[in-house]
């Protein structure tokens, strides 16, 4: 059932949709100032993404032989399953139309279509490096994709409903109260978006050694426009991440309803929360080495396995 | 009871205590070195004194006060340092070797949680304390230390994963009927001290006769 058609809530939706597009290469490239700044380096500059992605758009995309149209509309499909994301979690506000489109579960569903059809293209060229990328992202998706949907259902139990949107609004008007629960969840989704956005325990996006790459090495033959995109998608991915972790463990400030003064005032408490939270993600990148590949399930064990405590001490201890 | 201690605030810090305890006892089954276990084991005392203080400030009683001091005391300061003295004359600091691999160990501890709270729902709902709810948590620690002394085979270990049931022993005591008489209590931090008195004399010995603290040697009945 839909909800009724706004044209505030249109319009909020909009913004929301375009924000996420244009400033997800802004977070990126905030994370990586950071990162160099904590190494001593002056660093690329916070705008460096964008030069990337415009370098990128005007070259050539050149394909190999051997590719099937999958791999020509995988970058679009993928690109298409990141705004998606991007649509239905509540960054801004919480009247969104496109929420009842899809719930909790749905966005890791889609979180899931946007790596199968990355992990395909890089299968479908047959080159060694792909696959190994592919079957790396798989190894990791299959381990935590379900630390991530229960630590989505631990806060869909609270707030007795899986649409995030009602989740948030549930969240962010409750008094304020110390609730482990949430922190083992916070912990654990943590863990889950350093593996999934290939961030360094896991994975380092700046390597240039093959035999190290998950993620990668499953783009290694894509070129131009293509290569844009995916890095875009890339850049999304994170933004949702952590949008979904500002949305679920530090709600305040997100407008409730439509109201347009809200809206306007939700902007900057996202672009603050944001920042603090590239700059953690940095400090984490920086004090932590990567780990041996075979390291990386217990890695997303041991997050699984907070997120079920999270679950299970909600359900002993806050009901 | 102070003023800005309402019964709910005291309840929430109550179970954030027993979820650090819970999340502590996970941590230490996951543990591959023996160093980072003994210090685990020593927070695990420490989170436990603060919950007994805690409860000790919230409700009144003042030989609460009197078993937290001793469990800073033993738990916190002496068990651990006999232990890092026993490992370093044992020259053991590092591996921990499990029987089965960290995250089935970590899926066999989930279940026994889950196990754990299931059984003691009915019978927190009896009991008449604040901390009731922390029940259940207590007996999953039980059940995870004893699955951490059965799932390795080094003698260490297995001392610190007896330690940490008598820890989550005590929190259950705590948590059920706000603690235990005195004399039971001396009696049994007694019983720790000498026992692990007597185990690193044991652990000397069997590293003496089998040249390794692994345990799976005293299977060995036959004389080779």
């Amino acid at each position: 059932m839909l909800s009724e058609f706004s044209w505030a809530g249109a319009s909020a939706q909009l913004t929301e949709i375009l924000l996420a597009v244009l400033l997800a290469p802004l977070l990126l490239g905030w994370v990586n100032q950071c990162r160099a700044w904590l190494q001593n380096r002056s660093g690329p500059g916070v705008l460096r993404p964008y030069l990337t992605l415009r370098k990128l758009m005007a070259k050539d995309a050149v394909v190999a032989h051997g590719a099937s149209p999958l791999f020509r509309t995988a970058p679009y499909i993928v690109f298409g399953c990141m705004v998606l994301a991007a649509a239905i979690v509540p960054t801004l506000g919480t009247d969104l139309p496109y929420a009842p489109a899809a719930d909790a579960i749905a966005l890791v569903g889609i979180l899931a279509l946007a790596r199968v059809f990355i992990s395909l293209a890089a299968m479908d060229i047959g080159t060694a490096f792909g696959t190994l990328g592919a079957r790396r992202e798989m190894m990791i998706g299959f381990l935590a994709e379900p630390a991530l949907l229960i630590v989505l259902f631990t806060a869909s139990l609270i707030s007795q409903s899986t649409s995030l949107a009602t989740t948030v609004e549930t969240l962010s008007q409750r008094e304020l109260a110390i609730y482990p629960s949430l922190a083992f969840a916070g912990v654990a989704f943590t863990m889950v978006s350093l593996a999934e956005n290939a961030r360094i325990p896991i994975d380092n996006p700046a390597t240039h050694l093959e035999l190290t790459m998950i993620h990668e090495a499953m783009v290694l033959e894509y070129s131009g426009r293509h290569l844009a995109l995916i890095e875009w998608a890339a850049s999304l991915k994170l933004f949702v991440y952590s949008c979904i972790g500002i949305a679920l463990f530090f709600p305040f400030g997100i407008a409730q309803g439509g109201d347009a003064a809200g809206l306007l005032l939700a902007l900057p408490a996202l672009a603050f929360k944001l920042a603090i939270g590239g700059f953690l993600l940095a400090l984490i990148e920086t004090v932590s080495a990567k780990m041996r590949i075979f390291r990386a399930p217990e890695f997303l064990g041991t997050a699984f396995m907070l997120a079920v405590l999270a679950l299970l001490i909600h359900a002993l201890l806050e009901t | 009871m102070s003023q800005f201690l309402t019964p709910a605030l005291t309840g929430q810090i109550i179970n954030l205590l027993a979820a650090a305890l819970l999340l502590l006892s996970f941590a230490m089954l996951a543990q591959r070195r023996i160093l980072s276990l003994i210090n685990l084991f020593a927070a695990q005392g420490f989170v436990l004194t603060l919950s007994t203080a805690f409860v000790a400030w919230a409700t009144g009683q003042t030989h609460l006060w009197w078993s937290a001091g001793l469990t800073l005391a033993l738990k916190v300061l002496l068990l651990p340092w006999i232990l890092h003295r026993l490992i370093q004359r044992l020259n053991v600091k590092w591996d921990v070797e499990t029987l089965l691999n960290i995250p089935t160990t970590m899926l066999f501890g989930l279940l026994l949680v889950i196990l754990a709270f299931n059984l003691a729902q009915p019978v927190s709902a009896l009991a008449g304390t604040i901390t009731k709810g922390t029940l259940g948590i207590a007996l999953a620690i039980v059940l995870l230390s004893f699955l951490m002394m059965i799932t390795r085979s080094k003698a260490v270990p297995q001392v610190i994963g007896f330690l940490a049931m008598e820890n989550s022993l005590f929190f259950a005591a705590t948590a059920a009927t706000y603690g235990m008489p005195m004399v039971v209590e001396l009696g049994i931090a007694l019983d720790v001290l000498v026992g692990v008195i007597i185990l690193g004399v044991f652990f000397f010995q069997i590293r003496e006769r089998f040249d390794s603290l692994d345990i799976r040697h005293l299977e060995k009945l036959k004389e080779e």
